[in-house]
């Protein structure tokens, strides 16, 4: 692995160094890169071995529309290089922020782009009459790199249509290894683990077990709905899960009563996190700087918390055996009910083909493979779900933990209120998770508020 | 080929500065090309087609830009207000029921009256004291620019600076960044979650609006005493008025319209009050009004029936107090 690995690095550096020796002299021809990379079209060149099932594309140009911009794009452009130098495809990146308003535009105006990624699976599924199924190789690519889970978010009526690329995780919890260290505290790998944990915690009374904060603003209660959504992973299966996001499961059952009984017994309780109203007007970051500053003990929250922990609160990311580090963090998986029942919440990027033209497949495919994914996590701050994906391949802390959780998950499902109606997703079941806390509703009273407002 | 297609997808800052002043470069050039054309019409034509040219193009424009902006939308959303969410069948006066009947919304609504009776009412009276006050006095520009600072922050602003004033530290390990919090504590007291607790927290808010819109009625009703004639008030003091009476039986009457414009704009300015709510509070713990309320059900839960129906009880609510306004600078218009 490491020698492909250098190999991609080479290469992905000469490919960089030649474009840049074509900007700074325009009249350059293909004398100036060769021996380093290869001339497009002659059967195999060296290096170019592996791409030799996606041969006779040459001079094709496929464009990805996506959401994806500066300067995460840059990336995704640098990782295509060593692809399209071997197989002779073009692929034109177009990131934009008005994704999710035009492609629908373009779809219906006869103007469909090669490949879309699409960052939910919602929007895919408003289109099964325009994208292209998945044909056998990418059908078969995805089995083999993706857990069902993942293709099932890829499926519409039945019908596998888009390949899974990146992911997020949120089934974290964030905590100090160095006050772990200190105190002698060990991750816990359990639910009933984790709150005994916290009871010990709290019993020694010098540090507070949990922060939980929901304030954000106009969306305040988003948090909470997370933890519900991780704890409905963990104590029902992913049919209830799924029930329970379309709406066949009536908010109130007492199914997802005996969930928020259970995020209560964290949420709630003053031992645990201090003055149980005060969530509410604790911001999310705020909540998770007392990891930071060693106020409390640990913090539910997804990956991209750690960027403002570092940015605001001067936080370390740190592996979970830095324990000297001050103000360093890092997560630990938030524990299922037993130790072999992992579920992990998420989410994930989907790419959809519109054209039937065998390049825009061929780069569908190639996107699925491990060889990719590696190279694209090589090159920083991204991880994927592919479970050929090498943890040695992503540097940052977290995300080799989101990785290993992803690879481990016995069930992935992704936010569910972000797939709920907008009424209750983005609606009522932020503010009346909000109650919850602040004006202490009780849990059937919260439920009921959210089952009544369910647009049927 | 592949090298071009790496370099095509970056652009530099600098491509993007260029593109952007060649787009303000030629919308500078139109606009030239419209003037002299305008001009080279007009000066080809007789003077009475000139007199309807000047009358086209001064009206036109405003005209076009009041029915794209005002009246367009005033009747769609009238139109999405009878349908449901997704704007797709009528559903009659559903969402004005809904409105009417929500328990969460009979608050949003008693929540904007509190606020469109105290803000007005407080910022006006604080306002006109102030003005009264410094009526007379000989340096008073220090205290009104202070007194008016606060005009030129916005609503988010000023709600974001508040929320510091009204922060509340839970935990007792971690320094509290509350001003209102240190003062109470100051004398011995045990700060409440200022922004949890209902119904104080909805007066604490208005107390931003106020802070807000005093400055405005200050500077406003202070021209307007400025304007006051003098022999009128020396005449109330030799007929021996104590400065009480002259404020209520001279002062304020001969202001009095310019109290109902200042009354008026801020009632105005307070039924569309989102801002501040928004930013401080989410519209949670039964702080909600009616403009958050709007915002939210039409743009972040999609429901655009029943975001516009609170657009036009928003609407309906504002148009008596409009008209008012207009009858009364009509009436002052004709005295004078």
């Amino acid at each position: 692995m490491s020698t492909l690995r250098s190999r991609f690095v080479a290469v992905g550096a000469t490919a960089i160094a030649a474009s840049l020796v074509l900007a700074g002299c325009a009249a350059s021809d293909e004398e100036t890169t060769a021996g380093s990379t290869t001339d497009t079209g002659d059967a195999t060149v060296a290096g170019c071995e592996a791409y030799a099932a996606y041969a006779g594309n040459e001079g094709a140009e496929v464009e990805i529309y996506t959401t994806i911009i500066d300067p995460e794009a840059s990336l995704f452009i640098e990782s295509f290089a060593e692809f399209e130098e071997c197989t002779g495809i073009t692929i034109n990146w177009n990131g934009t922020q008005e994704f999710e308003a035009q492609i629908a535009v373009r779809v219906e105006g006869g103007t469909a782009p090669d490949l879309a990624i699409f960052p939910q699976p919602g929007l895919l599924a408003s289109f099964p009459d325009s994208l292209v199924p998945a044909d056998a190789a990418l059908t078969a690519s995805v089995d083999a790199n993706y857990s069902p889970d993942w293709k099932n978010y890829g499926t519409v009526d039945g019908t596998f249509f888009a390949a899974p690329l990146g992911a997020n995780v949120k089934s974290f919890v964030w905590y100090s290894p160095k006050t772990f260290a200190d105190n002698g505290w060990a991750i816990p790998t359990t639910w009933d683990e984790l709150l005994a944990l916290s009871d010990t915690i709290a019993a020694e009374g010098n540090v507070q077990p949990w922060c939980v904060g929901i304030e954000s603003g106009g969306a305040t209660g988003w948090a909470a709905t997370d933890w519900m959504e991780d704890l409905m992973l963990r104590f029902q299966d992913g049919e209830t899960y799924d029930a329970w996001v379309d709406g066949s499961l009536p908010f109130n059952d007492p199914k997802v009563a005996e969930v928020i009984a259970e995020a209560g017994k964290i949420i709630k309780n003053p031992d645990y996190v201090g003055n149980v109203q005060a969530i509410a007007t604790t911001s999310f970051s705020a909540g998770g700087a007392g990891v930071v500053d060693g106020s409390c003990a640990m913090h539910r929250q997804a990956s991209f918390l750690g960027g403002i922990l570092v940015g605001d609160y001067g936080a370390t990311i740190v592996t979970p055996e830095d324990t000297d580090v001050e103000s360093g963090i890092t997560t630990f998986y938030f524990p299922g009910v037993s130790a072999d029942n992992k579920p992990a919440l998420g989410g994930g990027e989907f790419v959809g083909r519109f054209t039937d033209s065998a390049a825009a497949a061929a780069v569908q495919l190639y996107l699925t493979t491990p060889e990719w994914n590696n190279a694209k996590a090589a090159l920083g701050g991204w991880f994927s779900a592919n479970k050929g994906l090498d943890t040695a391949n992503v540097a940052d802390p977290v995300n080799k933990v989101a990785v290993e959780i992803l690879q481990n998950a016995t069930l992935f499902r992704f936010d569910g209120s972000d797939v709920m109606p907008a009424a209750v997703g983005a609606g009522t079941f932020w503010t009346e998770m909000t109650a919850w806390v602040a004006e202490d509703k009780s849990d059937q009273a919260v439920l009921d508020a959210i089952y009544a407002s369910w647009p049927y | 080929m592949m090298q071009f297609a790496i370099f095509a997808a970056r652009k530099t800052p600098w491509d993007i500065i260029g593109e952007n002043f060649t787009l303000l470069a030629s919308a500078l050039l139109a606009f030239a090309a419209v003037i002299v054309l305008l001009f080279l019409i007009a000066g080809r034509t007789n003077v009475k087609a000139q007199e309807w040219l000047k009358y086209l193009v001064f009206l036109v424009p405003a005209l076009l830009l009041l029915l794209v902006g005002l009246i367009y939308p005033t009747i769609r959303t009238i139109i999405l207000s009878f349908m449901d969410a997704k704007s797709e069948n009528f559903v009659g006066f559903d969402n004005y029921v809904w409105a009417f009947t929500i328990p969460e919304i009979v608050v949003v609504l008693r929540n904007t009256a509190v606020w469109v009776f105290l803000v007005p009412f407080l910022s006006t009276a604080i306002g006109l004291s102030i003005a009264y006050m410094t009526d007379r006095m000989k340096r008073p520009t220090v205290i009104k620019s202070l007194i008016f600072m606060p005009m030129a922050i916005s609503f988010v602003g000023a709600g974001v600076i508040w929320r510091f004033v009204y922060n509340f530290e839970p935990n007792e390990n971690r320094a509290d960044i509350g001003l209102l919090s240190a003062i109470v504590k100051f004398f011995g007291g045990t700060p409440p979650n200022w922004l949890l607790e209902s119904p104080g927290n909805t007066y604490l808010l208005i107390a931003v609006m106020v802070w807000i819109q005093t400055g405005f009625a200050m500077v406003v009703l202070s021209a307007a005493m400025k304007n006051v004639p003098d022999e009128i008030v020396e005449a109330a003091m030799l007929d021996g008025a104590t400065p009480i009476k002259r404020f209520f039986r001279v002062t304020i009457p001969m202001i009095r319209a310019t109290l109902v414009v200042v009354l008026t704009t801020i009632i105005i300015g307070t039924l569309k009050v989102f801002d501040i709510v928004r930013t401080m509070t989410g519209g949670n713990f039964q702080t909600n009004v009616i403009a958050n309320e709007m915002y939210s059900q039409a743009f972040r839960q999609m429901n655009y029936g029943t975001g516009s129906a609170l657009a036009i009880i928003l609407f309906v609510a504002i148009i008596p107090v409009i008209a008012y306004n207009v009858r009364q600078l009509r009436l002052e218009r004709t005295e004078r």
